[in-house]
């Protein structure tokens, strides 16, 4: 049998790191999710694997260290929440020019600014829709559980080698923070060989390696724009992750990522004791965004509401993906406040069913 | 079997690891559990809270608004907890410290002076086992060998010898819980 | 007659094959070419060549990475420091050095520089200190001396409102993680040899795993100063050297 732990999201995350087989992980301390360099740190990897763990003067350093450990081809890692992540934007953009693989975990909070240190889900846009300057994606899991966080590691390191691309987890202060039941991996020894393209030193015989993001002629920027978009073209066909939950007979869809999907389940639960038939989507990848499925739940249901810990951003694709068939509307809370079950179910009942 | 416990008081009363242990316990007996705390600032010396859910399904939200039972340990938890437990739903009080009985009459309340009892037993660390025992004498979600089970995963080897004074603890919060009012 | 000259015996002078065939951008009279080319000779007389990583600033030198024939990553605007830090870690056997100017080492990346050295990161920094913004085209850098005149300050350098020049180096020396920190120059043959022999201290020292070592360039910019290469030389001579006096500023207690 494989290991069952009761761990807490953020903990979980860092153990699935060492387990991965992570090279390095470098990070700076920020609520909520400071656990995850702490647990690294009393754990010292470098004991168990050889992993490095680093507390960099910044978040901005912090993904500066990243980008160079993985432009040498190692698993890189780094953490933060909300703040912290817009500063690793600028380096996030560059990781994505540069076509480097690294994993990048939110614990998103409540914003804008210095915000809220309760959960949020604030951050989707500046996820999925870039953040940091230029035309680039990353790879973003949405993990529901503390086993997804823990899943989502390997995935996500999986994919970023795949497809030579940064992937973001963005989890929340709940999934964070929070206890739960977990099924570790076995450890995944730490590779050996690095790939061809990573600055490891010169080789006889092979031209040097150049890890950059920099193209002065537009000509040879433009061919790097391209390939970025075919490269996310087939992200978007192979790597659509999502959940149904009660789908087949629903007349009504709820649609909600993260601890919010967790949330309306609940509402789902009484909704369903009053005899709603109303069905669930949880998007695991919110970019690739599963446009088909919602595309095909909209000719099915007679409306779709979106649960989010924020003003409504997932909102916006749920609407693009469902390109006018039915009637997309959002309910949420925010700076830091939660959505109870009570209040999902009301704003069904309100702005979907007598809507 | 699903129980919604909402557990608060004082940071330091142990407030926090009481629902660990009592999810730990949940693992050790093959139950779906989740633990959610309150964080930030009031964590340090302020009110903490945790969200501890037992369950025999697969659980949904790890954060709820009404609650099967509200374990409250000092005044200002049971001020904001009191509303939120389901009718017909269970709230235990510690006796030690509070200003004012619960007022809702369609819930049972039980009482616990487990600060009393931890003076007499000498060691005011096992006030929350007490009122975990007592806890578990009115809702027997949980048997006892595994809650020994789930100590042993939370506490540090170095502590193991302290287990048998929990357990002690626990049995003795079992036998002064009273209750107060039957809904 | 010309064709039976170029034979090996008769081989006077031979480019290290540790830079590439790539015609520099530099403006000719620049000093950047020269400290590429100390900064390559010794890693080829090293043998390193192959455990080599270089890190790239941005700044005149962005376009370092193709002229120097080793492994190299471009880094944002300020965090080379970081970015080696990154690469040192995983790769502790490597030599890893960063090539960075005043404006991306002493102003945007001041944070970096200062966090790398104070852990004493086991690499090579080496700066190139011109006192302005050669790429964008002359503006203040954080090292522009008092009264100098650039795009930004064309009134010259008002250290009450602009501030003042930062001596960075002797900032990094007073650091317990930093080990050799000196300041040199390329402008002669004589300071070009010099500052070899200092950059190869710096890669021996960073075999021995002994911390973070600095080398400080002064170097001209006639294209941003506005001025002939010969010009530039006698000007840097007369007015950066006084402000930033060459020599060893830290050196190994051994």
């Amino acid at each position: 049998m494989k290991e069952l732990r009761l761990m807490k999201g953020n903990e979980a995350l860092a153990e699935a790191a060492i387990r991965a087989g992570a090279d390095a992980y470098f990070g700076y301390p920020i609520t909520p999710q400071s656990e995850v360099i702490e647990y690294l740190m009393a754990e010292n990897p470098v004991e168990r694997t050889g992993m490095v763990v680093l507390q960099a003067e910044s978040e901005v350093a912090a993904i500066n260290m990243v980008y160079g450990a993985a432009g040498c081809g190692k698993k890189a890692m780094t953490s933060s929440s909300s703040p912290g992540i817009s500063l690793k934007m600028e380096g996030i953009s560059y990781l994505a020019g540069a076509e480097l693989p690294c994993l990048i975990v939110n614990v998103v909070r409540g914003g804008p600014g210095l915000g809220t240190i309760q959960p949020s889900q604030s951050d989707y846009f500046q996820a999925v829709k870039g953040g940091g300057h230029g035309d680039y994606k990353l790879i973003v899991l949405a993990p529901a559980t503390v086993q997804e966080s823990v899943d989502f590691v390997k995935l996500g390191f999986d994919l970023a080698f795949k497809y030579r691309n940064p992937v973001m987890i963005l989890s929340d202060g709940i999934i964070g923070q929070m206890m739960e039941k977990v099924e570790l991996f076995e450890q995944v020894p730490r590779a050996t060989e690095q790939p061809e393209w990573a600055t490891v030193g010169k080789k006889p015989g092979r031209d040097h390696v150049v890890v950059t993001s920099l193209q002065l002629q537009s000509e040879e920027q433009e061919k790097v724009n391209l390939r970025l978009q075919a490269k996310y073209r087939v992200i978007e066909k192979n790597e659509v992750r999502y959940e149904t939950y009660d789908c087949d007979d629903a007349e009504y869809l709820f649609a909600a990522f993260g601890s919010a999907a967790r949330i309306t389940r609940k509402a789902m639960e009484m909704a369903r004791a009053k005899g709603i038939k109303v069905g669930l989507i949880r998007p695991q990848t919110l970019f690739p965004f599963p446009v088909e499925a919602f595309n095909k739940m909209a000719d099915q249901v007679k409306g779709i509401l979106t649960v989010e810990m924020n003003a409504g951003q997932m909102v916006e694709d749920v609407r693009l993906a469902v390109n006018g068939k039915t009637k997309v509307e959002h309910f949420g809370r925010f700076g830091g406040m939660i959505p109870n079950p009570d209040e999902i179910l009301n704003a069904l009942e309100q702005k979907i069913i007598g809507g | 079997m699903t129980e919604e416990i909402i557990i608060a008081g004082f940071g330091g009363q142990g407030v926090l690891s009481m629902g660990q242990i009592l999810c730990y316990s949940g693992v050790m007996q093959g139950n779906e559990v989740s633990w959610m705390p309150s964080y930030g600032p009031e964590m340090r010396g302020g009110t903490a809270n945790c969200t501890a859910i037992i369950s025999d399904k697969p659980i949904s939200s790890p954060v709820l608004n009404a609650f099967d039972t509200a374990i409250v340990l000092n005044q200002p938890s049971m001020d904001k907890f009191e509303e939120s437990v389901k009718p017909g739903g269970l709230l235990i009080y510690e006796r030690n410290g509070m200003t004012r009985k619960p007022r809702r009459t369609d819930i049972n309340v039980w009482a616990i002076g487990a600060y009393d009892e931890s003076l007499k037993m000498n060691n005011v660390k096992v006030f929350n086992m007490i009122v975990l025992g007592g806890f578990l004498k009115i809702k027997p979600i949980i048997e006892i060998e595994n809650v020994i089970k789930g100590l042993k995963k939370v506490l540090p080897e170095r502590y193991h010898k302290l287990i048998p004074l929990n357990e002690e603890a626990i049995q003795r919060g079992m036998s002064i819980i009273t209750q107060e009012h039957k809904a | 007659m010309s064709e039976n000259l170029i034979k090996p015996e008769n081989l006077v002078y031979k480019k290290t094959e540790v830079l590439t065939d790539k015609v520099m951008h530099y403006c000719p009279g620049c000093g950047h070419g020269t400290a590429h080319r100390m900064l390559a000779e010794v890693i080829d007389e090293m043998g390193i060549q192959g455990e080599t990583i270089g890190v790239a600033p941005v700044g005149c030198s962005v376009l370092a990475y193709n002229y120097f024939a080793v492994d190299m990553t471009e880094a944002a605007h300020g965090r080379a420091p970081a970015v080696a830090t990154g690469i040192k870690r995983v790769f502790p056997e490597k030599f890893v050095f960063t090539y960075q100017g005043d404006g991306d080492l002493a102003a945007i990346g001041t944070a970096e520089t200062i966090h790398a050295c104070n852990r004493g990161e086991n690499i090579l920094i080496v700066f190139i200190n011109n006192g302005i913004y050669g790429m964008t085209g002359g503006q203040m850098a954080p090292t522009t001396l008092p009264g100098m005149k650039t795009s930004t300050s064309p009134r010259g350098r008002d250290v009450v409102t602009m501030g003042n020049p930062l001596k960075i180096t002797e900032l990094v020396a007073q650091l317990p993680g930093s080990y050799f920190v000196t300041r040199q120059a390329v402008h002669t043959p004589a300071n070009a040899r010099k500052a070899k022999r200092a950059l190869k201290k710096a890669m021996e020292y960073q075999k021995l795993n002994k911390g973070t070592c600095l080398v400080e360039i002064v170097s001209n910019c006639n294209s941003g100063w506005k001025m002939t290469p010969v010009q530039s030389n006698k000007w840097m001579e007369e007015n950066m050297f006084p402000f930033y006096p060459l020599g060893d500023i830290k050196v190994p207690q051994e």
